[in-house]
């Protein structure tokens, strides 16, 4: 019986055959904590004894009040930056952009086995390296021991077949997927995107997929790293880092569920849980008001994300009673888009351009709503509260959903601006 | 034995709904943060919750975020052990890393609000004491267990260095 790409990762890293169900000690090759984390790793590794970080790539990132909007969240950033100067921990301070956005730009290789106390670390995998998130204090103990226990998943192979049509992207797949197994419908599993839509499909849009794999409960979701994945790591000067991971054909999956990528229509995920999946057609029906659209984080913030944004806003512009947030998912990509002007053009448009960071989506400032108000956000998830105000809605969908609703002041289908 | 009262929750109760974002400028005071535990879900829980009481809610119990604060502010509210039909991942790992109990139980829909519960995690038996039923669970795994029983994994890395019961 051949592998899983999972058990092909944790077997290398090992050196013995490990299968599914399996509780093992691996060593990591990356950890990472962030800024609503990462004051606590410091304080269990310090608490457990430990001195200095023994995983190679240890790194911080203050991302998510990025910079800090209020004293006692300065006052533990402050903790991170000492802790990278009393350790061999690197640290990437507020501007540089969101960890799993610099993760897979400067850090993440195929093949690595990643913890972050994010429960997005699982966007690395996309690059066809094991990358899961954990609570602080298990990654403490990566820091501390280079190594932390796993249980090995069972893979859920996902097949995406056909090309997707004009209009409809990425985000509405994962979107699909959600529709179909629900929030817990991967709990403790991996699940692998395969198919000739994902094989062709960009990198930047693979990350967008395994982001939103922890919405099913997934451990990871992971894509074989293959001459798409070499292009993208040559693109950061780091052709060196790429071999070729992919699961054996006779590898076991536990289920494997296939989707018709040119049947999707675009999708929106409705209050207040991201499987509450409805189709564009059945909303732009209900006549949905939105006071906010937000365009960024680790899910659509890249530049590709931008450009489409830019495309159906620049020809219509926007609803002078929408409030537009744009967020680049880091410095390389906000670098990137100021250069081929359209940061220019999204503040001619109106919007607010901020800086690279986790902006709004985690509730703590830049954009947080009113009582009653409703925000579409290009973002991973839409649990009650999760932008800062229990009272408010948000509502999910792609960067060109986003755009379209910011032309007409409600949620409205993107192929009418093709 | 883990004795108590029940507090009922829904389905898929987040950790956003457990501790809530805009209180992130607390995460670096617990026991202040614990002060608004849940309370998107149920108002006033913090303040009505007893010490030993037992939540008992339906299916992904924490799900969302990796954020260790949800289950170490639920235990500081004094809250013993959480059953659910099932648990978010992340959740359920930190919960045992912070020493917080959890049973994964099938029947919580004949559980109600206010039932008094006995709980044996070595055996895996939930007694409802209000209603005399027994239900039994498939109790923690070993490795697990044992991270229990040193109240955490700081302790547990603190006495054993290392995982000695799983092979590097």
């Amino acid at each position: 019986m051949g592998k899983t790409m999972t058990e092909k990762i944790f077997s290398e890293h090992i050196g013995k055959d490990v299968k599914a169900g399996e509780i093992i000690v691996s060593r990591v090759d990356v950890a990472m904590v962030q800024d609503g984390t990462g004051p606590l790793t410091i304080k269990e590794f310090y608490n457990m004894g430990f001195k200095d970080v023994k995983v190679e790539k240890a790194l911080l990132f203050i991302d998510h009040a990025s910079p800090s909007p209020r004293k006692e969240l300065s006052n533990s950033q402050n903790l991170m930056r000492e802790f990278s100067k009393n350790t061999s921990a690197y640290l990437h301070d507020v501007g540089e952009g969101i960890c799993h956005q610099i993760l897979v730009e400067k850090y993440v290789k195929p093949g690595d086995v990643v913890v972050g106390a994010d429960s997005h670390t699982c966007t690395s995998g996309a690059l066809g390296a094991f990358a899961t998130g954990m609570g602080s204090t298990d990654v403490a103990i990566a820091f501390g021991l280079g190594k932390i226990w796993f249980r090995v998943p069972e893979t859920i192979k996902i097949i995406v077949n056909g090309q997707l049509n004009d209009g409809v992207y990425p985000k509405d797949i994962i979107l699909e997927i959600m529709r179909i197994i629900k929030s817990d419908g991967a709990t403790y599993k991996a699940l692998e995107f395969a198919g000739d839509c994902i094989e062709k499909m960009s990198q930047d849009d693979r990350f967008t997929l395994c982001n939103m794999a922890v919405e099913a409960g997934a451990k990871t979701g992971m894509i074989p790293a293959d001459e798409i994945t070499k292009e993208f790591l040559e693109s950061n000067n780091r052709g060196k880092d790429f071999r070729k991971i992919y699961s054996d054909p006779d590898a076991s999956y536990e289920t494997v569920l296939e989707i018709d990528a040119s049947k999707l229509e675009p999708l929106v995920s409705m209050p207040h849980q991201v499987d509450n999946v409805k189709t564009i057609s059945e909303l732009e029906k209900e006549n949905i008001k939105i006071n906010q659209v937000f365009i960024g984080t680790c899910t659509n913030g890249r530049f590709n994300d931008l450009e489409v944004a830019l495309r159906i806003l620049e020809k219509n512009g926007k609803n002078p009673d929408v409030r537009l947030i744009i967020s680049p998912a880091s410095k390389d990509v906000f670098q990137k888009a100021l250069k081929e002007g359209i940061i220019e053009k999204f503040v001619e448009l109106g919007a607010v351009v901020i800086p690279p960071g986790c902006g709004p989506c985690v509730g703590i400032h830049q954009g947080v709503l009113g009582d009653g108000e409703r925000v579409l956000s290009t973002q991973n998830r839409n649990f009650k509260g999760r932008m800062g105000n229990p009272e408010a809605e948000i509502f999910l969908a792609s960067p060109a959903t986003a755009a379209a609703t910011a032309v007409t002041g409600k949620i409205t289908d993107p192929r009418r601006f093709l | 034995m883990i004795k108590g009262r029940v507090w009922k929750f829904g389905d898929d109760i987040s950790t956003d709904l457990i501790a809530p974002g805009r209180y992130f400028h607390l995460r670096n005071d617990l026991v202040k943060l614990a002060e608004h535990v849940l309370e998107d879900a149920m108002e006033d829980f913090a303040k009505k919750v007893q010490k030993g009481d037992i939540i008992v809610a339906g299916k992904n119990f924490g799900l969302g975020s990796s954020r260790e604060h949800a289950p170490r502010i639920i235990k500081l509210a004094g809250v013993s052990c959480v059953i659910a039909r099932s648990f978010a991942r992340i959740f359920y790992r930190n919960a045992i890393n912070i020493g917080l109990p959890l049973v994964v139980l099938e029947e919580v829909n004949e559980i109600e609000q206010g039932d008094e519960l006995s709980i044996d995690l070595e055996n895996g038996t939930v007694e409802n004491i209000t209603r005399g039923r027994i239900y039994k669970f498939e109790p923690i795994p070993d490795f697990m267990m044992k991270i229990l029983r040193e109240d955490g994994i700081t302790n547990y890395i603190k006495k054993y260095g290392d995982f000695p019961e799983v092979a590097d």
